[in-house]
Formats: C-alpha cells, structure tokens, sequence
C-alpha cells in the first residue's frame, strides 16, 4: 500500500541517507536549517492533501451505489467542491505566507562581515580571500574555509558560462551568471567539513565539480588563513626538491602558480598549498601523493574532456613531482 | 489499417523509413566521436614533423593524415585552439589577430607559410625577433589545437568547423566569418623589416 | 474558370444513403498509392500519421532514457562518456519536449476536434499537411544529427554562454536551434487551425456551453501555444545568429545579457508545460464522464478553470530562474502566483472527484489510466507546490527532486491520459478494439514501474545529488537508490513495450469495433469506427452538450450541402448559427513541396547566412503554386 512504502521508504532514508554532508535534510549552517523547517512543515501538509485526496477518490470509486439511478443532488456536491477549493486557497495562502518567512529569515549576504570571492571556471572554483593590503590577499582552489558562527558572503562570479554554488547542508544555491555579480550568505553553526557541488550543468564535467566548505573555530581559521597566506613549503625531500624543477621546466608553470617561485600561471588553479587541501581536480579524488601521481600522468582519463593538458613525464618526473605536489602544504 | 499487398503505399513508406534509419546508423557508425583524449604514441608523433632547412613549410607526421586531420578540421580542437590563444597571452603581441607588436594573421601574409606544421614550429620553436618557444609552456597537443586555430583567423574562406565570435568585447569579425578576407584591405601591421617585403 | 455549370451542383438533399456515401466518397477521399498519400488533406491521415510518428519519437526518447539509466545504475560507471552522455540528456528532453509531447497533443486535435464539433475537415487543411511535414523535417533533423554525433549537447534549455558561440563547439546547438524553428512553426499552424476550425466550423446549435471540455482545451491550449511559442523562435534565432553572424544577444561584454536567453526560453518554457497538460485535461474529462456515464461535474467551472490556468500559465515563468540572482521581490512575486496555479488544477481535480462520486464507474483501461493520472498527478502538483517556493527550490532546483517532480507532472499528468486516450480512441482511430488484458497488464506495469522509478529520485535530490551529470562518486550515499531506479526503470519499460504490442498487433487484427462502443456521448461517435472521409454523411445538428446521450437513435442533421464538391459549414462564433457554406480544399501536393523548401532554407540557414536570401525562392516558388488557382470547384466558393 503507498502510504506504507512511502513511510518506509523516509525511514529507510532517514536512517541510512539523509545524513551526510551533502544533504538538505541535514542543515548545518543557519540558512540550511531554516529552509528544512520549511521543506518539514511542506511536506507535511502536502502528504495530508494527498493522503485525503487518495482517501476521496478510493471512496468515489469504491462506494456502494444504490440500485436506482438516483443521481446525489448537484446542490450538496457544489458546496463541497467549493468548501475543498475554498480550503485550498487557505492551505495555498498558507503555505506561501511560510515561504515568504523563511526567505525573510534567511539574512541578506551584503550584511556580512566577510567576504570571499568564489569564480567559477570551467570545471574548478577559483577561490580568492582579498584583503586591502595586496600582500595579505591570496588565492585557492576548490576548498574554502570559513569561520564557525559567523556570516559570511560570498562573492559569485563565473569566468565563463553559468555555474551554480551549492553547498546543501550550509545554504540554498546560487548561480554564478557572467556578467553578473550575485551573493551568497553562508553560516556554518558546528565545525565541520561540508562537500557542495556546481548544480547548474556547464559542461562536459558538470559532474566532477566539487568544492569543500570547511568550517573552522575562529582559532583554527586564523591559523589556516596564516598558513595559506605563506608562500610556499620549500621542499626538504630529495625527491620533492627534484619536482619542483620539474615542475618549473614543464609547462605546469605556464598554468599554475605557486607563490615563492617563477610559476604565474593564472589559467589553472593555484597550487602554492595543494598539499593541504582535502581533494584534487575539484573533488574528484583525495589528495594523496598517489593520487596527485594519477592525476598529473593522465588527467583526460580520470576526467575526460577537461582543460588541464596531459604532459608526457616518464616515471621518475611522476614520482618526483607527486612528491612535490605532496610538500606544498 | 492493414499492409495488404506490397504495392501498397505504406510499403513505401515503411521502405523509406527503414532506409533513412539505416543510413542514419551507417554514418553514426562510420563518424568518430569526439576524441577527448588522444593516445599518447599519437601526441608523441605530433612532435616529429619535419620541416624544411629553411624553417618553411615541411610535412605533418603521417599520423596526423591517418587522423583526418584533425586540427584543421574539427570544431572541438579548434575552439579549444581559440582558448589558447586568450590563456597563453598571444594578445599581448598579436592583437586579435590583427597584430600589434608581433605580425598579424589577418593580413594574407605569412612569414613562414600558411601550412599548419609552420604555424606550429613557430610556436613550439619560436622564431626570430622576438616570438618566443612555447615548447616548455605548452604540450605539443596544445600547439596543434592553436596552430590550427590560428590558421582559420588567417583564412580566406571560412571553414564550417570554425569558431564563433567570443564572448568578449568585439573588435574584429570572429573567425567563422573569413576576417581575413574583410580585414584584408587594412594593411599588414607588425612586421619586422628584416622579414622581407609586405604584400 | 470552372467547367460547372448552374444545376450540378448537386446537393444531399432527397439522396439516399448509398448514394450519398458513394458521391461523397468521391469527392472527400484520398486516392490510394504514394501520391496519394502525399498529397492528402484529410485531417484523420494527417492526425493519423502525427500520432504514430510521435510515438515513434517516444519509443525512441525511452531508449535514451534507458540508456542514462544504465549508465547511472553504478557509481564511476564507464557506459558513456561524458561528451556522448550530454547528447543523450539533452536529446531525451528535446525530442520529449518538442517531438512527442506537444505534437501528439495536437496530433490528438487533429484527428479529434474536427469529429467532436461535427465537420468535415480541419480548418486549412493544406496548412495541416504542411505541419505535419515540418515536424518530421525537423524530427529527422534531430535524429540523424544525432546519429552523427552533431547532436545538441548542451541541455534541451540550452542556456547561454554554454550554448553560445564560444563555449558550444560545432554546429551541434544550431541544429537544436534550428530544430526548434521546424516545430514551432508546425505547433504554430496547428494551433491556428484549431482556433479556426473550433470558433468558426462547428455543428449547427453547438454553441459555446455545448462544445466538449476536450474542445475548449485544445482551444485554451492552442491559444497558449499562439502566445508562447513566438518566444522560443526569437530566442532561438538571436541563438543562431549570435553563433552564426556574431550578434552580441546574450554577450556581457557588448551589453547582451546571460539572463535575457533564461526570460525568454521559460517565458515560453513554462506555457509549454500547460500545452502539454491542457489537453490531457481535456482528455480526462472526456474518458472521465464516458466511464462514470455521466456528464462532467461543473461543465461552467472546468471552463473557467482552463482558462485560468492558461492565463496564470503566463505568469509562472521565473520560477525556473530563483537561483539566477534576480532580486527577492520579485521572486516572492512568482512564488505566490505558482502556489496559486494550483487552485484551478485543484478546483478541475474536485469536480472529477465528484463526478465519479455521483456516477458509476466502469473499470475498463481507459478508466484504468485516469485513476493512475489523479494518483500521480496529485504527487506531482504537491512536489509543484514545494518546489515554487523560492528557499525550497534553492536547495532542489537542479537536483533529481525536480527530475521526479517533473516526471510526475508530464507523466502522470499528461502520458497516463494520453494512453488512456489512446486505449479510448483506437476503436474510432481504426475500427477495431485494443486488448483489455493487456491494456491492464501495460497500466499495472507502467504505474508500478513509474513509481518505484521516480519516487526515489525525490529522495536523491534532498540527498545532493544534482541532476545533468553522467556519473558520481562512489563515497556519496546515492549508489543503491541509483540501482533501484535502474531497475525499476525495466519495469516500466515493459509496461510501455506491452502497450505497443498492443497498439501494434490490435491495428492489424484486433476485434472490430462498432461506431460507440464506449456508448459515449460526444460527436465522433455518431459517425462509423473508422470514419468515412467525410466525417459525417449530413452534419449534425446540436441541442445539448450529450447530444448521443439525448438522441439515442437518430440525431437532426442538415442538409443542403453539395455533393460534388468539398464544402462544409461556417458558423457563428458564440451561438454556432450557421452563416454559409465553405468550401474546403482539395488534395494538393503543394504543401509537401513547401516544406521541402523550408527545409532546405532552415538546414542551409545553419551553415551561412545567405541561405534565408537564396532558399525563399524555392519557398516563394512553391507557396505561389499552393496558392495559385486550379480550377476546381472548391475554388468558387
């Protein structure tokens, strides 16, 4: 029977899915946990509708007609067509009156303190923490930190076509428009690492883009933002001293930048602290030597069609070069 | 509605059905895809052209005509030779194409022929007077999708795989509009002396 | 001009009925062969062959469909790659959109609305050849673009930059630009034949509260179309010019605008929902009151509800675009007036609830369908109302929660009346019943099969699964539920394969239907199953909104119209008084040889500009020949 599936299937997903950290329906940031109220209160009521609406056209159909052909009074079936309408101009009424107080309750991104500048590439976010002093501003990829407990903007801009910046369990999603300069207002209440994805289909890896929000205590925050502003780790490792020449003899360093050495490149992304992020090739893959190693030797196969080149290396380049990949924490 | 003898019109019809799906299949069958990934033996052989003493013209590797050609012809590689061209900061010399420091493209002069493997020595190896070897900046993939890019900015009759204007502020017809050939009257820019007469 | 003189025209009066059958076969048929077949106007041929080929298009929009769940079944599945994965996404939308959905709504008018107003032919019956033309023109079009892998791949919404000039490479999205221009140009003659013919040729006394609720719905829905579609030309020819001749439309940086493609593609991509959704409406209420044997409760209020729905239709479109960074105002704006949409559908949902209340119903497939309809349907409204809040639609918009949303609502609220239909409708269509095992067997498969495909994917949606991708990671929680959905998806394709066998095997020796099996109520059915070429051998005359119902035996015809050559009659446009005697063209192949032309000049259009120079002479040519005199005698009148 529906409704029994129906309940099943919440409690299946209730137990097994709907937690995560990429979940509506587990909010961890204040904009995310006032829109699940909202999606709750809907749902509750629609499934109400629906059940009486179920329970209405079963009993229609089922019930026991007398023998003559009596037709029941065209009165009576007008006031109760026009009692059902009536309530379903309240319950409409209703509901988008809750709509419209849940979108007041969500705060408006310009109130926020700090900002941060997100430009969505094809298929990789570019992140950026200005700052007014030039020397204190610095540039990621693919992971943002942000403090717990507070607001924060988010700056939406898009270096191409349309993106959308979705991070479910923090707040609702945004499109990044060229040409365009929308906000975002992100909260995170707990600690946590939360995974979003582009939710606007932009291409051939509209599926491999993936960011991370990590939200910090204040304390661990500044000290990430203290780290990430530092240019690079000098390797200490033979192997990774070897990549890093590597690196800056190949065309890595036409596309890539790392702070503290020749390498400028601005149309990939920044790689002065890879080391340290969660993910790779917008989390698509963990970040670990072996993984960068795989990536570096044939990015079209791990993630067909996207811009990052494949540069022939022989072995010991790959392993020089995923070692030095690795160090730059 | 019954197919009663074979004369019937809808026989025809089922018979033409059949015959364009077939057709249909037959070149779906035959077409490439998309080719996202070239194998790496064919990227290494695009490295082994051979060019002339003289530094111009010279013959692609046989693989390359094996292929179809596909740097000149297909409209993937070219627009992603039109990337390049934004991301490896060919503007700075070449203008949109129109030149500024470095020659123009558009100006039905080329210095080194207007065969694709030139334009790609050119880029993998630089030339005199100041442009640069990209060999150690760019795979040599890369510079087949920008030599053949480049090649239809210079075009006289626009090929149908050729890119559509850019999203960006509009100085001069896109390449799928044969610029050379509205832009040509305008004269050579950027051309060193030493290089020889202009048109 | 004629060879006709005054005393042949030989009217129906005082003929008997093999007489009269014999010379009107003559004159309305269709001569047999190839030719023939080319150069009909007969609007049941033409509707005939709309409604198989649109069902060809879904046949072949499912093997797609089965094909992206094949490939989602597993996490990091290596089926299809990505470029081929987005041809077939955007394809199962684009030829589900504009190749199945919409046509065989109208396709259904055609053969239909012509029988239910009681006349002899649709209005400009060569246009309707022409149509039919266009849309397999640009069927094909798609189709072997495809094959070529020249398909679109970049959404059946192709939203600017992506599918603009830089970042769309190749020709693949001004074959779907182009694509569009051929259907919307057929949807377009369609629509305005079907305004004509239902305000201007009904039956004598069927006015305007006689007409059948299918009627008005395909009116609304036509008048919808009239209004919507122009949007979508304009938005798909700036498309094609800005790739083709560099205009800047949609280009930031010459102060185009990204946003401007999204206004205009919902402002007609939302009406299209209802172009698909009016005429089930209309078809439910149709097999709704046959199978209660009962007219349809609130004939006034299911009237104004049509045509509020088609108004509000209007008003709805920025709903698709509450992420797009438009101010919360006007947002709010849309909010409320999609939740409001939702009275009008509730308000024709009642009054079919109380129609079956207050009649008897028999279970037969038709029935079967509608009762799947008002099951799914009513999901589907409710996950409508969740999603036209804004802060809900921020966290669903773009996920599998839309993805089954609208499935619920094109599914339930249009295919299932559509099979019904076809199940209610075959007898006339053909002459002969479909199975009713089967047709319960393909309900029970096809309902099942639905749900247990596309509830989950509400589920997946609230999990982050966001739609438009080819695969996902193994780490996210979305890999049984993905699983499942392929597997149900099986089922219902089972259900869909069994209702072809059906349709297929019942058309070529099924059990012969008599001329009302049902015993249903409407006009078409006065006539034999399947109708003479000439729809009715008198036209009705109308009394009353059942006019079978009140006349059992014999219904009041007029008489008077001639015998020799096509003619029908015009009536007024309120009270249906009959006003003259119209003549109705003649076969001609003269539309065929226009929409070659057409072709030629949208397909070359796609390569240079100066195509729409030097292609209008063959079109100019070919209209000047449809167009020219022939000196038959329908040219007289």
């Amino acid at each position: 029977m529906r409704t029994g599936r129906v309940l099943l299937l919440s409690i299946i997903s209730a137990v097994a899915g709907c937690s995560g950290n990429q979940a509506a329906l587990d909010p961890q940031g204040a904009p995310a946990i006032h829109i699940e109220h909202l999606i709750i209160g809907i749902t509750i009521v629609c499934t109400v509708v629906w059940l009486l609406v179920m329970i209405v056209l079963g009993w229609a159909l089922l019930r026991k007609r007398s023998s003559d052909s009596s037709q029941p009074g065209e009165r009576s079936l007008t006031m109760i067509v026009g009692s059902a309408v009536a309530a379903t101009v309240i319950i409409i009424a209703g509901l988008t009156i809750a709509s419209f107080y849940t979108t007041r309750g969500i705060g408006l991104p310009e109130n926020a303190a700090l900002t941060i500048t997100v430009r969505a590439q094809q298929w990789w976010w570019q992140v950026i923490y200005a700052d007014p002093d030039p020397v204190l501003s610095f540039q990621t990829a693919n992971e943002i930190h942000i403090p717990v407990g507070q607001d924060v903007r988010i700056q939406l801009e898009s270096a191409d076509v349309v993106h959308s910046f979705w991070v479910p369990s923090l707040a609702g999603k945004q499109d990044l428009v060229p040409g365009r300069s929308n906000s975002l207002l992100l909260r995170a209440e707990r600690p946590g690492i939360y995974r979003g994805q582009c939710a606007e289909f932009c291409g051939l890896q509209h599926t491999h883009m993936a960011m991370m929000v990590i939200a910090d205590e204040p304390a661990d925050y500044q000290r990430w933002i203290a780290a990430q502003r530092e240019n690079e780790a000098i390797p200490t490792d033979q192997d990774a001293a070897a990549g890093k020449i590597v690196f800056l003899s190949k065309p890595c360093a036409a596309c890539h930048t790392v702070r503290g050495t020749p390498a400028t490149g601005t149309t990939g992304p920044d790689l002065t602290h890879v080391g340290s992020r969660q993910t790779i090739a917008a989390g698509l893959l963990e970040t670990t030597r072996g993984s960068l190693a795989a990536w570096i030797a044939d990015p079209q196969t791990l993630k067909p069609g996207n811009n990052m080149p494949m540069v022939p290396l022989n072995s010991v380049e790959l392993r020089n070069i995923s070692a030095y990949m690795e160090s730059l924490k | 509605m019954t197919f009663g003898s074979i004369n019937d019109t809808r026989w025809s019809i089922l018979a033409t059905c059949l015959l364009v799906v077939a057709g249909a299949a037959f070149l779906g069958w035959a077409r490439e895809p998309r080719e996202l990934r070239t194998d790496p033996p064919v990227v290494a052989d695009l490295d082994r052209f051979r060019l002339m003493s003289d530094g111009i013209s010279g013959a692609p590797p046989e693989s390359y005509f094996a292929e179809g050609k596909p740097y000149e012809s297909d409209a993937y590689n070219l627009s992603q030779g039109q990337r390049l061209y934004t991301w490896f900061g060919c503007q700075s010399c070449h203008g949109d194409g129109r030149g500024n420091v470095g020659p123009s493209f558009l100006d039905g002069w080329w210095l080194y022929g207007p065969e694709t493997v030139s334009i790609v020595a050119s880029i993998r190896d630089g030339r005199p007077h100041g442009m640069p070897a990209f060999r150690d900046q760019m795979t040599i993939e890369q510079i087949w999708q920008l030599a053949g890019y480049v090649q239809t900015i210079g075009a006289y009759s626009a090929k149908v795989a050729a890119t559509g204007r850019r999203d960006d502020r509009y100085t001069r017809p896109a390449e799928n509009r044969a610029p050379a050939k509205i832009l040509f009257n305008e004269g050579p820019v950027g051309a060193h002396p030493d290089q020889g007469p202009s048109p | 001009m004629t060879t006709r003189h005054e005393g042949e025209d030989l009217r129906d009066r005082g003929l008997d009925e093999m007489e009269l059958d014999r010379r009107l076969s003559q004159t309305w048929s269709t001569p047999a062969g190839l030719w023939g077949a080319l150069s009909t106007v007969d609007h049941k041929i033409i509707g005939r062959r709309y409604i198989v080929t649109a069902f060809v298009f879904l046949a072949l929009g499912g093997i797609l469909a089965m094909a992206m769940r094949l490939q989602l079944s597993q996490p990091e599945a290596r089926f299809i790659g990505p470029d081929r994965y987005n041809q077939i996404f955007t394809m199962h939308g684009t030829n589900m959109m504009f190749l199945f959905a919409v046509p065989v709504m109208e396709a259904m008018a055609v053969y239909l609305v012509p029988l239910m107003v009681g006349t002899r032919n649709i209005a400009f019956p060569r246009l309707n050849a022409f149509s039919y033309w266009m849309y397999l023109a640009g069927g094909l079009l798609l189709w072997i673009a495809f094959a070529v892998d020249t398909g679109p791949d970049v959404g059946w919404f192709a939203y600017v930059p992506l599918a603009g000039p830089q970042y769309a490479a190749g020709k693949r999205a001004d074959i779907w630009a182009q694509m569009i221009t051929f259907t919307e140009v057929s949807a377009l003659a369609v629509a305005v034949e079907i305004v004509v013919t239902v305000f201007k040729q009904r039956a004598p006394g069927m006015s305007l509260d006689r007409i059948p609720l299918f009627v008005w719905s395909m009116l609304v829905t036509s008048f919808l179309i009239i209004m919507a579609m122009p949007a979508i030309m304009i938005a798909s020819s700036a498309l094609i010019l800005d790739r083709l001749v560099g205009t800047h439309f949609f280009n930031p940086a010459e102060g185009g605008d990204v946003l401007l493609w999204q206004h205009l593609f919902w402002f007609f991509g939302h009406p299209e929902v209802y172009i698909i959704f009016l005429p089930a409406v209309g078809m439910v209420s149709t097999i709704v009151a046959t199978f209660t044997r009962r007219p349809v409760f609130g004939y006034l209020a299911m009237v104004m509800a049509l045509i509020a729905t088609g108004v509000l239709a209007f008003g709805l479109w920025v709903h698709h675009m509450f992420v797009a960074g438009l101010p919360r105002l006007g947002e709010s704006f849309f909010t409320a007036s999609s939740m409001a949409i939702a009275i009008p559908a509730g308000l024709q949902i009642f009054c079919w609830l109380a129609t079956m209340w207050a009649g008897r119903p028999v279970f037969k497939t038709p029935f079967l369908f509608v009762i799947g309809f008002m099951v799914i349907f009513v999901i589907g409204g409710m996950t409508g109302v969740m999603v036209a809040s804004v802060p809900f639609d921020t966290q669903v918009h773009d996920t599998y929660f839309v993805v089954a949303h609208f499935h619920y609502v094109l599914v339930g609220g249009a295919v299932f009346p559509l099979l019904g239909a076809i199940y209610y409708w075959f007898p006339k269509i053909t002459g002969r019943m479909m199975s009713e095992t089967l047709g319960r067997w393909a309900f029970g498969l096809i309902f099942t099969g639905f749900n247990l495909t596309f509830f989950p994917m509400h589920i997946l949606g609230l999990q982050g699964m966001p739609r438009r991708i080819y695969t996902y990671q193994p780490e996210m929680p979305w890999s049984g539920l993905n699983m499942f959905v392929s597997l149900s998806a099986v089922i219902l394709a089972a259900g869909f394969l069994l209702f072809f066998i059906d349709a297929i095997r019942s058309a070529v020796s099924g059990t012969a239907a008599p001329a009302n099996p049902w015993e249903a109520s409407t006009l078409e059915w006065a006539t034999s199953s399947p109708p003479p070429p000439y729809n009715f051998a008198r036209l009705p005359v109308v009394g009353s909104l059942e006019p079978l119902f009140n006349n059992p035996e014999t219904l009041p015809v007029a008489s008077g119209l001639s015998v020799d050559r096509r003619e029908l009659i015009v009536s007024s446009v309120v009270e249906a008084l009959p006003e003259a005697r119209e003549s109705s063209p003649g076969n001609s192949i003269w539309p065929l040889w226009s929409a070659l032309a057409t072709t030629v000049l949208l397909i070359w259009s796609i390569f240079t500009p100066w195509a729409v120079v030097w292609g209008s002479i063959p079109v100019s040519i070919a209209l000047i020949g449809w167009f020219w005199p022939k000196g038959t005698p329908e040219d007289d009148a």
